[in-house]
């Protein structure tokens, strides 16, 4: 749906996409991660065909940013980072608007304003000045207006930034009910975002992608052997440990400081093996009490900021694209 | 068109939604009531002051009042004007919505049409405040309409050519004032111009002379429509919205 080869977009100072690719299938969510200034509006605003690209080329559906925009920007809904609102327009009025630029038929506007604004929640305010409204509503008011001519492709500049847990959770809901029909590229530097509502992650840093992964190969891919950790509770901890060595597949027990009354353990497997299920029996067979057993991957935070600290990208690994 | 209409419509509607719309036509208003106010009163005076003198010839309330009122009006669209066209895209810069509008499937000529249309509607309801004053005219008078009607042309295409320098400007600032400002010192230079003709006859000032707004005015507000006013003002207008269009479009290469 979204095709990017070997862009690169230089301002008259900086350079701040270098030579990118990446492609997004169709209806699928792709979080576009990076620290601010890495890269990712200037990505977004070459899809959108606010800005040519310097070098290399960039299609959506097919079509070409440079050779036919108006086809892209018909297929496309862009929320940028501010939303593009007039403060001096009503809600309904501005959606009307925004549906008549982005050329809908005059007949299926107000119906589909309406169908619009019960979606995003904003018609409680149809009538109040954009000017007035809160930054939540805003915000809402600004994805409206990016899913009113239902494009096939979303473009989203942070979409959550700026609102309060409780908003950012509707947001994230409002963008995961909008999953099917969509393809979707979300912007943020928010990562539980990226890992609740995106089936993909493009990693951006300073111009360059150093990463393309799904979410989970992402975590998978810091972690060769199976991390647990285990708290138990009703005996000394060096009975413990001792009953945790013997488990077969262990590789090493590192004592935690459990809650009171409990010892944790850090069980490292070996690899290929997967310990759990014997870590549990172990222990009830024992005859003490098992309150915590999980999982200890790095998680995603972890893995971008190892991603991003370094200039250099990592080795690539199977099943994903890394550019230079 | 439809794309025009829809911006223009958004146009008038962001003018008649602040003050600036009401403040710029009861502004005018006043200001051209004055001058009506004047211009008549000194072409009673004049008519008395002929009649003692002895001379019956007539008057002629075109020559007397309605030429110096639409001269007038002129220079003082010239200071209103820049305050009409300053917002149109200096605004949705600073604001942001310029990325609404250049990322909407529309083209920049549409864009740029459709807020100049805006402006010139606008700019015809400052105008029709002048019409009481003219209606008062023709309620106690008999002028001669043609005139009147060669002098609103006038007007029109005065206007538009400072409202299409205006929109360029405005395309080149985030700032306002600055575009507002800037389209004002323009408009005062393109009217100074002629001044150069009045002491120098070397074909150089002629020809700087001939670019003054001003001076191809005149003809309008005596009621000639000459082919070579016509074709300064409507050439100029293209020219003001081509350069536009260009300043638009790189806005997005020097982004």
């Amino acid at each position: 749906m979204i095709k990017v080869e070997g862009l690169t977009k230089r301002y008259a100072r900086n350079v701040a996409v270098k030579n990118i690719s990446f492609e997004v299938g169709q209806g699928e969510i792709v979080g576009f991660l990076g620290k601010n200034g890495a890269g990712k509006t200037t990505t977004m605003r070459v899809l959108t065909c606010f800005l040519p690209p310097t070098s290399g080329t960039a299609s959506v559906a097919g079509f070409d940013v440079l050779e036919q925009p108006l086809e892209v920007k018909k297929r496309i809904g862009y929320l940028p980072e501010t939303p593009p609102l007039y403060p001096e327009m009503e809600v309904a009025e501005y959606l009307t608007f925004v549906a008549k630029l982005k050329g809908m038929p005059h007949g299926d506007i107000p119906r589909r304003v309406d169908e619009v604004m019960e979606r995003c929640a904003v018609s409680g305010v149809r009538d109040s000045l954009l000017g007035k409204l809160s930054k939540g509503y805003r915000q809402r008011v600004g994805l409206a207006q990016a899913i009113i001519h239902n494009p096939p492709v979303l473009i989203l500049d942070e979409p959550t930034s700026g609102l309060d847990p409780e908003q950012q959770r509707e947001a994230r809901q409002l963008i995961a009910s909008l999953s099917g029909d969509h393809t979707i590229i979300l912007s943020t530097h928010i990562l539980s975002e990226v890992e609740q509502s995106c089936s993909k992650v493009i990693i951006i840093n300073e111009g360059r992608i150093v990463a393309v992964d799904s979410v989970a190969n992402l975590h998978n891919r810091r972690r060769g052997a199976e991390k647990v950790l285990v708290e138990v509770a009703g005996a000394a901890p060096q009975d413990i440990r001792k009953r945790l060595e013997l488990v077969s597949g262990v590789a090493r027990v590192v004592e935690h400081d459990g809650r009171p009354g409990t010892t944790a353990f850090e069980v490292e497997g070996l690899e290929g093996s997967a310990v759990r299920p014997d870590l549990a029996r172990a222990i009830v067979q024992a005859g003490w009490n098992l309150t915590e057993l999980r999982p200890v991957g790095e998680s995603l935070e972890e893995i971008f900021i190892e991603l991003t600290k370094s200039e250099q990208p990592k080795e690539p690994k199977e099943g994903e694209l890394v550019a230079q | 068109m439809r794309n025009v209409l829809t911006i223009c419509g958004k146009e008038l509607r962001s003018y008649f939604t602040s003050p600036i719309a009401y403040l710029l036509m009861a502004l005018f208003g006043l200001i051209f009531g004055y001058f009506f106010y004047s211009a008549t009163a000194y072409f009673v005076l004049a008519g008395i002051r002929a009649q003692m003198g002895g001379q019956a010839q007539p008057m002629s309330i075109n020559d007397y009042v309605i030429a110096p009122l639409m001269g007038n009006a002129s220079v003082v669209c010239l200071f209103l004007l820049p305050l009409i066209s300053m917002r149109l895209f200096a605004e949705e810069k600073r604001s942001g919505t310029i990325e609404l509008l250049m990322t909407s499937p529309i083209r920049d000529w549409e864009i740029i049409l459709g807020k100049w249309l805006g402006a010139m509607v606008m700019y015809l309801c400052v105008l029709a405040m002048s019409g009481v004053s003219v209606a008062l005219l023709f309620a106690w008078g008999r002028p001669d309409w043609r005139p009147i009607l060669t002098g609103y042309l006038g007007l029109i295409l005065q206007g538009g050519t400072v409202l299409a320098i205006g929109t360029f400007i405005s395309t080149t600032t985030k700032n306002q004032i600055i575009a507002g400002a800037a389209t004002f010192s323009v408009c005062l230079l393109l009217w100074v111009l002629s001044w150069v003709s009045s002491y120098n006859d070397a074909p150089w000032a002629q020809a700087i002379a001939y670019c003054s707004i001003l001076t191809h005015f005149e003809p309008f507000s005596k009621g000639i429509v000459d082919t070579k006013d016509l074709v300064f003002y409507i050439s100029a207008i293209f020219l003001g919205l081509f350069v536009t269009q260009r300043s638009l479009e790189s806005l997005r290469w020097r982004a």
